[in-house]
Parts: structure tokens; C-alpha cells; sequence
């Protein structure tokens, strides 16, 4: 039994079947890289676990509980999975510190004190105490990136789901917030990301998974996948990667 | 074909038009309209000789009047001058001057020219208030009665402010019940969805006048309401309720209305946002509270604004169910008066009182325009 466990999940939108049976287990205190070309359904597939979206056939289980389907307690779930997006994460008519005391609050009925300590603890955890007060778009783009991990951790989630949190972000914008996710993983934050970072995915992930056309084509060590990759489909998109100088 | 094409555009600079004989009409016009001015002038003397009640502070005035359109000529005249000024320097080869001083001469003919339109428009209308002897002067206008009964309008005017003050605090509560209402999500929302659709269908269809009657007259006609009434009479000394009928008449119609507005309001705000605040835990009513319905309250407010406007003016059609609001009392005093004078009264207040808010409403969209192109 496996900390997250995705058993043939299905998600169809219309007629578009979107994912195609994806199984993938994450073990607790792991880091697991999506990567698959633009559209292989990456985003998808973590909104599902998020309950954001409803999966059409299949099971996803968190903790040996089952959290698809109907029934489940999305509220509650939600508050044990963060989810960081890849933009718009921010409520821009609210400062920093309103943004990471909003949930704390109301939905885990905290005190306005200590919701406040605990955001500037995360803040500084971001390096980002300095703008508790700034409105979201005063920020640069990797700052509200950090706000949107920190806002996400005020949940105390048991694990992370980052959909290509750097993709929107200019180049010198990126480490920074790379950094933060570094950080957690070594703190031992189980995390399961969607990434083009693929020197970032081969660095820190202890697992890495290649989806293409909503299913999982292969999966293993970041060295396995990286440097000898045995599905044709996973060799092809590596070469485009590399062709393309981002490996 | 393309290299010489280029070549010749470049070598042959452009040469300003000639525009002195567009000024030199435009002059033409302005002598016109100062002689309409006048003549208006003179029949506004005859007429009042003729009411007795020309005097000589009354001819003093009329001379200064007269004068005002004279000064049309002063920048008919200076387009005049700038359109020579352009031909000499274009003789004399300076082309940048020549550019100039033909750009100031149009501007300052137009300028001459609109205001010569402004002071027509405005003598026909002094024309048409006092021919045929002041009758529509009179008929819209008579000083003595306007002065008399302002007070009396003003006061019934009050009904009218009531009710729309009233009914707007309740419009905001009402609308976004049902504009929520409309976006319920999931199967157990869909009775309510469809409740709230088949209302906001209804209501906006529904002209309100007629609601107004349908409220105003049958809902005391079924009965149903005689124990509020008799509670109403017995504990405030409250017997007409018929304000309170046209109340929860426009409250109904404009409920529809201002619905849409917030529903529009609620989904221009990005997708995104429900999803992040979705994804922290928050439930679908949190959500809203806390994220989605304060971002759309700046964007609702002008399209809100213009709502509550028309509103306003819809407060003069409670008159149907016997209120006596402002237009009510001014038709009564007019047909006693046998003179419109009243309803002028009633048709100013409106005005005056909508001005401040359509001009906040401009305010408004200017400034959210400036602020989203200052944006990234
Ligand atoms: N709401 C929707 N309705 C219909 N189709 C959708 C919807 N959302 C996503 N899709 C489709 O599902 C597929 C997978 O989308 P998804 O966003 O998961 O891709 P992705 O792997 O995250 O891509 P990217 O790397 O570009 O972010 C796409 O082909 C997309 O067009
Ligand atoms: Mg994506």
C-alpha cells in the first residue's frame, strides 16, 4: 500500500478521453516528476486528485481512504492536498498576509493571531516576510509564486501538487522559486509535480513518470529515465527536449 | 515598379491644402447665425412689449445678450488670418510653417463653426418657447405657478426618493440571493438553478408598470394581506400601503435585472480564482463570500448605477396604483391649473437628481479603464 495511490483512473470531457487508465503510486516523503509533452493531460490528472475535477472511472486513494468518487469529503480532502497552479493563483484584492490567513481561518476556524504568526513563519520560510503587506500585483511573478507555495502550506497539507508552478515565469524568475520546492523535498514534503524543468526533474525528484496521450508510458529512477530511457515515445520526447537545449 | 514608387513618395513632400476659402465661408456662416441670434432677439422684444413688460433693464440686457455672438468671430477671424499666414509661408517655401499654421486655421474655423451651430440651436429654441404668443413658454414654463407649487411637488417628490431608496437596499440583497442562486452548482442546485432562471425570465419580461398594477391592486384584492395591513394601521398608524406595494412591485422587476448584472459580474471573474479558492478548502458559499464577490463588486457598480437610474425614473410610474409620488401630485395640480408647469417640476427634480450619478458612473468606467491599461 502506497501513501497516493492513482489505479486506472479515467477522465473524459465530452468525447475527448483525456486520461486513458493512469496508474501511479507515491510513497510518503517522495517527489514524483510528471513530464510528457504539452497536452498529455499532466494538469489534468493533479486536478483530478485535488477534486477539482471529477474522474470518470477508476480510484485515487490517499492513506488507504478512498477520495474519488462520490461521497467524498472534498473540503476535507482539499485541506490535506495543496495544489499550486501555474498562474492567477493569488486573490489580488487581498494583501499577502490575507491571502495565507484566509483559509487557515475560516476553514480551519484559527485565530486571527495565530494564523498570522504561523503566515509570517511561512513567509520567512519563503523569504518573503518583507511583503506581508504588498498586494499581489506589486509582486514579481516568482514572488507570487512563492506566496501561492506558502499559502498552500498554511494548510498543512500532507502533500503538494505543483502544476508547472514556473512556466509563466521569466527565466531568471525560476530559481528562485525552484529553490523553495528544493527545500521542501529535502524537508521531506511528499510532492507530485508537473514540470518542463526537466534538469530541476532529474535533480530532485526520487521518481519520474512520462505521460503521453493520458497514459503512463514509463516510469522509474530520474537517472533510468534521463539517460536510458526504453519506451520509444519517452526517447523521442527526451530527443525534442534536448534538441530544443533544455536538457 | 516598387523601388521608384518608394523613391518618388519620399522626394515629393506633401503640401498642406489651401484652406482660406473654408475660413473665409466659415466667417460667412458666423455673420449668419449672429443674424438670427438677433433677429430672435428683437421678436423675444416685441413679444414681451407686447405682454407689457419691456422695460429699460430688459433692453439693457437683450443689447449685452446680443453681443455674445459676436465673439464667434473672434476665432472665425483668426482661422482667417492663420489660412493667409500658411499661403505666404508656403509661397515663400517654408513648409513646416505653412503645416502649422494650416492646422490651426481648420481647428480654429471648426471651433467658430460649432459654437455657431450651439447659438442656432439655441435661438430656435427661445423662438419656439416664445412664437404663437409664449404659448409653449407658458404651457411648460409659467414662473408663478412653478414658484407657487414647488414646494408641494418637492414634498410628494419625497414618496419617490422613499421608495427607491427602499427598494435598492433591497435590489442588492434580493439580486445576488438570486443571482447565487442561478450559479448553485451540481444536481442538488438544479431545482433552485431552474427557479431562479424562470424568475429573472419573468420579471425582466414583464413591463413594470404592469407589475406595479398586478402588485399594487391584487395582492390587496386576494386578501391575503389584510392581517399586515390591519397590523400595519393598529401599531404605526400606517393605512396606505400602497408605497409599500410599489415598493416590492420594483423590487421584483429590478431584482431581475440587477441579478444579471451580478451574474455577469461573478463570471468575468477568471476561473482560476474559484478553482484557488476551491483548492484551499474553502466551501462554494466561503468562496463567494471571500473572493469571487468582492473582485466583481467593482466591475458590477457602473452597470449597477445605470440599473438603479432606471429605477428611479420607473418610481414616477407608481402613480398607476393611486401613490401619490411626485408626477401623481403634478398631474393633479396640472389638470387644476389647466397648465403643464407642474409636470416640468417633476421632469427637473428627475433630471437633477440622476445627473450626479450618470457623471459617477463615467468617473468610474474611466477610471477602471485606466487602471486595466496600466496594467502588465
Ligand atoms: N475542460 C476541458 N474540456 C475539454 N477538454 C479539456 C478540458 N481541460 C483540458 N482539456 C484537454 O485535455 C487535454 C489535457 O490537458 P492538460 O491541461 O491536462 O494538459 P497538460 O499535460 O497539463 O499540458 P501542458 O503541459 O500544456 O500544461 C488537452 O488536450 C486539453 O485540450
Ligand atoms: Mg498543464
Amino acid at each position: 500500500m502506497s501513501f497516493l495511490e492513482i489505479n486506472d483512473v479515467h477522465k473524459r470531457y465530452g468525447n475527448v478521453e483525456v486520461l486513458r487508465g493512469i496508474n501511479l503510486n507515491v510513497e510518503e516523503h517522495q517527489v514524483v516528476c510528471l513530464i510528457g509533452p504539452s497536452g498529455c493531460g499532466k494538469s489534468t490528472l493533479l486536478r483530478c486528485i485535488n477534486g477539482l475535477e471529477d474522474i470518470t472511472l477508476g480510484e485515487i486513494r490517499i492513506n488507504d481512504d478512498r477520495v474519488s468518487g462520490p461521497g467524498v469529503d472534498v473540503n476535507r480532502l482539499r485541506r490535506d492536498v495543496g495544489i499550486v497552479f501555474q498562474s492567477f493563483n493569488l486573490f489580488p484584492h487581498m494583501n499577502v498576509m490575507d491571502n495565507l490567513t484566509l483559509a487557515p481561518r475560516q476553514v480551519l476556524k484559527m485565530s486571527k493571531l495565530e494564523s498570522e504568526q504561523r503566515a509570517l513563519e511561512l513567509l520567512k520560510r519563503v523569504r518573503m516576510d518583507h511583503k506581508a503587506l504588498a498586494y499581489p500585483d506589486q509582486l514579481s511573478g516568482g514572488q507570487q509564486q512563492r506566496i501561492a507555495i506558502a499559502r498552500a502550506l498554511a494548510m498543512e497539507p500532507m502533500v503538494m501538487l505543483l502544476d508547472e508552478i514556473t512556466s509563466a515565469l521569466d527565466p531568471e524568475l525560476v530559481s528562485e522559486v525552484l529553490n523553495i520546492v528544493r527545500e521542501l523535498a529535502q524537508e521531506g514534503m511528499t510532492m507530485l509535480l508537473a514540470t518542463h524543468e526537466m534538469g530541476f526533474a532529474k535533480e530532485v525528484s526520487s521518481k519520474v513518470c512520462f505521460l503521453y496521450n493520458g497514459v503512463v508510458h514509463e516510469e522509474g529512477a530520474p537517472a533510468q529515465i534521463f539517460s536510458d530511457p526504453q519506451n520509444e515515445r519517452t526517447q523521442q520526447f527526451l530527443k525534442s527536449i534536448i534538441e530544443a537545449g533544455r536538457l | 515598379m516598387s523601388d521608384s514608387a518608394r523613391e518618388s513618395r519620399f522626394r515629393k513632400p506633401s503640401i498642406p491644402p489651401n484652406v482660406l476659402p473654408f475660413s473665409l465661408v466659415a466667417v460667412v456662416l458666423c455673420a449668419a447665425t449672429v443674424l438670427i441670434c438677433w433677429s430672435v432677439l428683437q421678436f423675444l422684444r416685441f413679444t414681451l412689449e407686447k405682454n407689457k413688460i419691456g422695460s429699460g433693464l430688459f433692453d439693457a440686457i437683450m443689447v449685452l445678450v446680443g453681443l455674445i455672438p459676436l465673439a464667434l468671430f473672434v476665432p472665425a477671424i483668426r482661422g482667417v488670418r492663420e489660412a493667409m499666414q500658411a499661403q505666404s509661408a508656403l509661397r515663400s517655401n517654408d513648409l513646416i510653417t505653412a503645416r502649422v499654421k494650416t492646422a490651426s486655421a481648420q481647428s480654429s474655423s471648426w471651433f467658430a463653426l460649432g459654437y455657431g451651430v450651439f447659438a442656432v440651436l439655441t435661438a430656435v429654441a427661445v423662438w419656439f418657447l416664445i412664437t404663437n404668443d409664449v404659448a409653449v413658454g407658458s404651457t411648460f414654463f409659467k414662473m408663478s405657478l412653478i414658484v407657487d407649487k414647488f414646494g408641494l411637488v418637492l414634498k410628494a417628490f419625497t414618496t419617490n426618493v422613499v421608495i427607491f431608496c427602499i427598494a435598492e437596499v433591497l435590489i442588492l440583497v434580493w439580486a445576488l440571493v438570486v443571482a447565487i442562486a442561478r450559479m448553485i452548482p451540481g444536481r442538488a442546485g438544479q431545482p433552485i438553478r431552474l427557479l431562479a432562471t424562470l424568475y429573472t425570465d419573468a420579471f425582466r419580461g414583464l413591463p413594470s408598470i404592469i407589475t406595479i398594477y398586478l402588485v399594487g391592486f391584487g395582492l390587496p384584492l386576494t386578501g391575503l394581506t389584510d392581517g399586515l395591513s390591519s397590523f400595519l394601521q393598529a401599531k404605526f398608524g400606517i393605512d396606505d400601503l400602497t408605497t409599500l406595494w410599489a415598493i416590492i412591485a420594483l423590487t421584483l422587476t429590478y431584482g431581475a435585472y440587477v441579478a444579471e448584472v451580478y451574474r455577469a459580474g461573478i463570471e468575468s471573474i477568471h476561473p482560476s480564482q474559484f478553482a484557488a479558492a476551491r483548492s484551499l478548502g474553502l466551501s462554494f458559499t466561503q468562496t463567494m463570500r471571500f473572493v469571487i464577490v468582492p473582485q466583481a463588486i467593482r466591475r458590477i457598480i457602473p452597470p449597477l448605477l445605470n440599473d438603479f437610474i432606471g429605477l428611479q425614473k420607473d418610481t414616477a410610474l407608481v402613480n398607476v396604483i393611486g401613490t401619490i409620488d411626485a408626477f401623481n401630485q403634478s398631474k393633479m395640480l396640472a389638470s387644476n391649473y389647466f397648465n403643464l408647469s407642474t409636470v416640468t417640476i417633476v421632469a427637473f427634480l428627475f433630471v437633477i437628481i440622476t445627473i450626479p450619478q450618470a457623471r459617477f458612473v463615467d468617473r468610474m468606467l474611466e477610471n477602471d479603464a485606466k487602471k486595466t491599461r496600466g496594467a502588465r
